[in-house]
């Protein structure tokens, strides 16, 4: 990497974050990590690796079991973690935040709980084109099972989402809209609040895939009267193997279990069982303990920055990337939405995604290249795969420049 | 330049990826196959004409891929015509060898010497599916009952 002139940017510091992550100072085949794939897993920074080992060293037990002191505490701290995510994203009440394993368990609870016991053959989910693969399949399950139709609304393109297509697709036989709050391939961020306002109207309610929108601006279910909203803790710089699902209370509480087993349970005789109130209702067996508690230091972690400031420094990582690959005729960026948030996309011209990505590996660059597990979205712009670079609040200009650098060596090996 | 992304990279792998060998359908066939990888979204169809004698008299393929998995598929392709199905699938083996960089046996001289092209290949673990699907999806093709 060249050295470049301080970008003066008040109040973030970047060099200051990044000293936070210690996995930014290893090397990559000789070369410094220059890590452009948060948009698939963020690296986690050392305070939420330091809670979550000072808890399995100091406090931990199983939770909402024991009578002993550690389950007690062991308890508290979970609670207090599903206490931070509710403030995280505004929600009225700590019951309307259920554990999950991740964003896609967040999803598939609602097409288990909430959907199939009552969707009819003929009932309609409305989806956009863009929806990653984890907010598809769920409700394939119902076109599969139980005869529901998936309708799809395509999005613009330049990859912005049209409000008017969402409520033009919605009609009376729509039992929901499920939509992502940002794309996880082109970075579009969606008009979810008026999708919500416009699915209300006509009495249909909305989930979101949050687990991009999440990272990269404040949410406020509240505000945004959503009915659902799912995230995942690893790419919120927190652990692998916890997310969460918001539901309001009202769908909560008439929705059926999901798994069986132990802690979601009211009463269990040899006749019949009855089963504990949301949020327990859905979190059966032994929670993800310690994944708590680190999801949570990854809520404080990020809640202590300004957040307009990490996104603006996110943009001007965006706006600088978007830039410098114009050079480039040979290489297309797909999805260039209005107020799109960090990920760039982009195919070459003769190049295959995976021969690039791979050339960047040896420069110590990661990206993602593939299908993103969005092909919908793939076919819809006409590309079998393509080549990711996804900016996270640690990145910095010299990364780009340095990808800017590796890309026209790929295309310099790959042309030959 | 990286010594292991040059091997990788070289001429001849470009050249085949760029300017496939036998590609295209084969009306003909009396073994066709299609491998895919979900992945990374590598294709490949291979079309077979195996005759009386088990010998490949023809061999085309349709894919869509990265440059390894299509070389790899060209490279195949040129080797196989005019073989037995029994030397194709020793060449196979071969070649599994080769491109997970273990020792190569059995196979002479100038086989040996066209496969080692792709060697490069062992030194990015990653890309050794995409060298290989080619080569499953043949083995497949002449395992299956025909087209």
């Amino acid at each position: 990497m060249t050295a470049q002139p301080k970008i003066i940017q008040a109040g973030f510091d970047v060099e200051a974050a990044r000293a936070d992550f210690p996995i930014l100072s290893r090397e990559v085949y000789g070369k410094p990590l220059v890590y452009l794939d948060s948009a698939a897993s963020a690296q986690k920074p050392r305070q939420v690796l330091d809670a979550m080992r000072d808890f399995a060293s100091a406090d931990y037990a199983n939770v909402h079991r024991g009578v002993h002191l550690l389950s007690a505490e062991s308890t508290e701290r979970y609670e207090a973690a599903r206490e931070t995510v509710r403030k995280f994203l505004n929600a009225a009440h700590a019951d309307e935040i259920v554990f999950t394993k991740g964003g896609t368990e967040a999803i598939n609870l609602v097409s288990y709980s909430y959907l199939a016991p009552t969707i009819q053959p003929g009932d309609e989910i409305v989806l956009s084109v863009m929806e990653h693969h984890s907010n598809i399949v769920p409700w394939n399950f119902l076109r599969e099972r139980q005869g529901a139709v998936l309708k799809w609304v395509d999005v613009r393109d330049d990859g912005s989402l049209d409000v008017e297509a969402v409520d033009a697709a919605i009609c009376a036989k729509t039992t929901l809209v499920a939509v992502t709050h940002m794309s996880n391939v082109l970075g579009t961020v969606t008009p979810l609040k008026e999708i919500v306002a416009r699915a209300h109207a006509k009495d249909v309610p909305v989930l979101a895939d949050g687990c991009q929108g999440a990272v990269h601006e404040a949410v406020d279910v509240q505000a945004l009267d959503v009915d659902f909203y799912a995230i995942t803790g690893h790419k919120l710089y927190g652990p692998t193997g916890i997310g969460a699902l918001y539901g309001k209370r009202s769908h909560l509480k008439a929705m059926r279990p999901f798994n069986g087993g132990g802690e979601m349970i009211r009463e269990v005789s040899l006749e019949c069982v009855t089963y504990a109130n949301p949020p327990a209702r859905f979190e059966a067996g032994t929670p993800p303990i310690i994944e708590a508690v680190g999801l949570a230091a990854a809520i404080d972690y990020l809640s202590a920055f300004d957040r307009t400031e990490i996104a603006a420094h996110e943009h001007d990582l965006l706006a600088y990337a978007r830039e410098a690959v114009r050079q480039f005729n040979w290489l297309r960026v797909i999805g260039d939405a209005p107020g799109k948030g960090a990920i760039i996309s982009f195919e070459c011209e003769g190049m295959h995604a995976h021969d690039i990505a791979t050339i960047l590996d040896r420069e110590g660059i990661a990206v993602r290249a593939g299908h993103h597990c969005a092909q919908p979205l793939m076919e819809r712009f006409g590309v079998a795969s393509t080549t990711r670079a996804s900016f996270a609040l640690y990145n910095m200009r010299a990364e780009v420049d340095a990808l800017v650098q590796a890309l026209a060596k790929a295309r310099k090996i790959l042309s030959a | 330049m990286d010594d292991s992304l040059r091997e990788l990279y070289q001429d001849v792998i470009l050249d085949h990826s760029k300017h496939p060998r036998h590609f295209g359908a084969l009306e003909s066939a009396t073994h066709v196959d299609e491998g895919y990888n979900p992945l990374c979204g590598d294709r490949v169809k291979i079309y077979l004409v195996v005759d009386a004698n088990n010998r490949i008299a023809d061999i085309k393929f349709e894919g869509k891929g990265c440059a390894i998995s299509q070389a790899s598929a060209s490279l195949m392709t040129d080797m196989l015509v005019g073989r037995t199905t029994d030397e194709a699938e020793r060449l196979m083996g071969g070649f599994l060898h080769l491109v997970k960089g273990d020792a190569v046996s059995g196979l002479d001289a100038d086989d040996k010497e066209r496969l080692d092209v792709m060697a490069g290949v062992s030194a990015f673990p990653m890309r050794v599916k995409c060298a290989t699907l080619a080569w499953h999806t043949m083995k497949s093709a002449l395992e299956g009952a025909g087209k």
